[in-house]
């Protein structure tokens, strides 16, 4: 591993993406939109807007750096750049820690301008510091691009990739306890979230909302870290020197 | 997919690789830059397993398709893979002159010419002065003059002791290598310089030849 092509990995990837114009406006844009649409949509229930809405700032950087890198990831095996650069003096973790942090930089810039509109704008309440809601943001964000890395080895095509936001994250995203607390779900359902990395990511984002910062909070932080090694550690695998 | 071939390709030469779509050119190219999954057999390259970490360094290869980054310049393309190989910067320039691409190297990759595209992914190629360059079909596509002044390249560097190995289906290319290999269904038809190729077949055509040996009349 070299700090330099560590480096130069991550710069080609923002570049990559500062080109694309649209895709940055719509990462900046869609995810204040939504919290605005979250907050007029529960208008009479503004409880429970004051539940989901500090975490809701924290998960959106998940979902989209999921999608994005699942992407990314797919066009560098089906153009053939990941070829080229299995064959050249390229360590693995060098691609997967320049996507790390380029993405992590980009999610940095969002969470910040979500967390501006939902804590300046929308009065979104946390009992917690704002910047610990951001701080979870950029964590989730690289959780997100090291699933997206590991799922974007089961697509052959664009429109497969796009398939597992359905099919990997909506799931998931229901059973976090973000729509209902986990504890009022059918038992069944409860256990089976104990095994899902977003259950502790939005655990620790409502701890912080709530600012309950106890020793489940760490726990929950500590699965969110090990899931995203974890995640890592696939993705290197899925990521082949030599192919049939 | 390769059964049986055993072949020794001579440094310091260009080795041209002929035969039909599918007789196994790719994979045998891909298997000498160690990307292929090898079921048995040993490649080696400059002494040395075929695909080990240190023959990344000597080893380059340009696929059929361009493999380039089509939402970066030429020079941002070339810039990062300068960076991964560890080539100076210099080297950015030189390239980019070699594949005769100045005047584009502030385009976008996707807005080339398909034989534009080709260029910057042999200009990458180029960057880290390997000793051992793999082209496949590395002039489909290319106008005349454009194939005359890479292949007096190719030449050159054969001639500073590079070794190349080139696919090709163009004749009057193949004509340029010092050495052939024409294979089919995965076996080697048939190997030698091209003039010695037109006299086993007593041809004075090289496409004659080529034919003769490849449908195994």
């Amino acid at each position: 591993m070299s700090p330099r092509v560590t480096l130069a990995t991550a710069v080609r990837v923002a570049r990559q993406l500062r080109r694309d114009h649209r895709t940055l406006a719509l990462i900046l844009v869609v995810p204040p939109a939504l919290l605005t649409l979250f907050k007029y949509v529960f208008e009479n229930q503004p409880e429970t807007f004051a539940r989901i809405g500090a975490p809701l700032v924290g998960l959106f950087p998940l979902v989209m750096m999921f999608l994005i890198t699942s992407i990314a990831m797919l066009r560098e095996r089906t153009t053939g750049t990941l070829e080229r650069l299995m064959s050249m003096p390229l360590a693995k973790p060098d691609l997967l820690f320049g996507y790390g942090v380029a993405f992590a930089f980009v999610a940095a810039v969002q969470a910040s301008v979500t967390g501006a509109v939902a804590f300046g704008l929308l009065d979104v309440p946390t009992a917690g510091p704002v910047w610990g809601v951001v701080a979870l943001a950029i964590a989730n964000a690289v959780l997100g691009m090291a699933l997206g890395l590991f799922l974007s080895a089961f697509s052959t095509s664009e429109f497969q990739a796009v398939q597992f936001m359905p099919a990997f994250i909506f799931p998931q995203l229901l059973l976090s306890g973000l729509f209902i607390p986990r504890d009022q779900m059918p038992e069944v359902l409860e256990r089976i979230s104990d095994f899902l990395p977003f259950t502790y990511a939005y655990e620790a984002l409502a701890k912080v909302a709530a600012d309950d910062i106890d020793a489940r909070f760490w726990f929950d932080v500590a699965v969110v870290i090990g899931c995203i090694v974890l995640a890592l550690v696939l993705g290197a695998l899925t990521l082949r020197r030599r192919t049939p | 997919m390769l059964p049986g071939v055993s072949l020794a390709v001579r440094r310091g030469i260009v080795t041209g690789l002929l035969g039909p779509s599918g007789s196994g050119k790719t994979t045998l190219m891909r298997s000498i830059v160690g990307v292929q999954i090898v079921q048995s057999g040993d490649v080696e390259v400059l002494g040395l397993t075929a695909g080990t970490a240190e023959l990344r360094r000597r080893v380059a290869y340009v696929t059929q398709a361009p493999s380039v980054y089509g939402d970066l310049t030429v020079r941002e393309n070339l810039d990062y893979f300068a960076r991964v190989l560890d080539a100076p910067s210099e080297r950015i320039d030189e390239t980019i002159a070699a594949v005769g691409l100045e005047p584009q190297q502030s385009l976008l990759n996707r807005n080339l010419s398909g034989g534009e595209r080709s260029r910057a992914s042999l200009a990458v190629a180029l960057l880290g002065e390997p000793d051992v360059l793999v082209l496949d079909e590395p002039t489909v596509g290319l106008d005349p003059v454009l194939r005359r002044d890479l292949w007096a390249q190719f030449r050159s560097l054969a001639a500073q002791g590079k070794t190349l190995l080139v696919s090709t289906h163009v004749m009057d290319e193949a004509d340029r290598c010092d050495e052939l290999v024409l294979l089919r269904d995965g076996q080697i038809v048939a190997t030698g310089s091209p003039a010695a190729l037109r006299e086993q077949t007593e041809t004075d055509d090289l496409e004659a030849a080529f034919l003769a040996l490849a449908e195994g009349s």
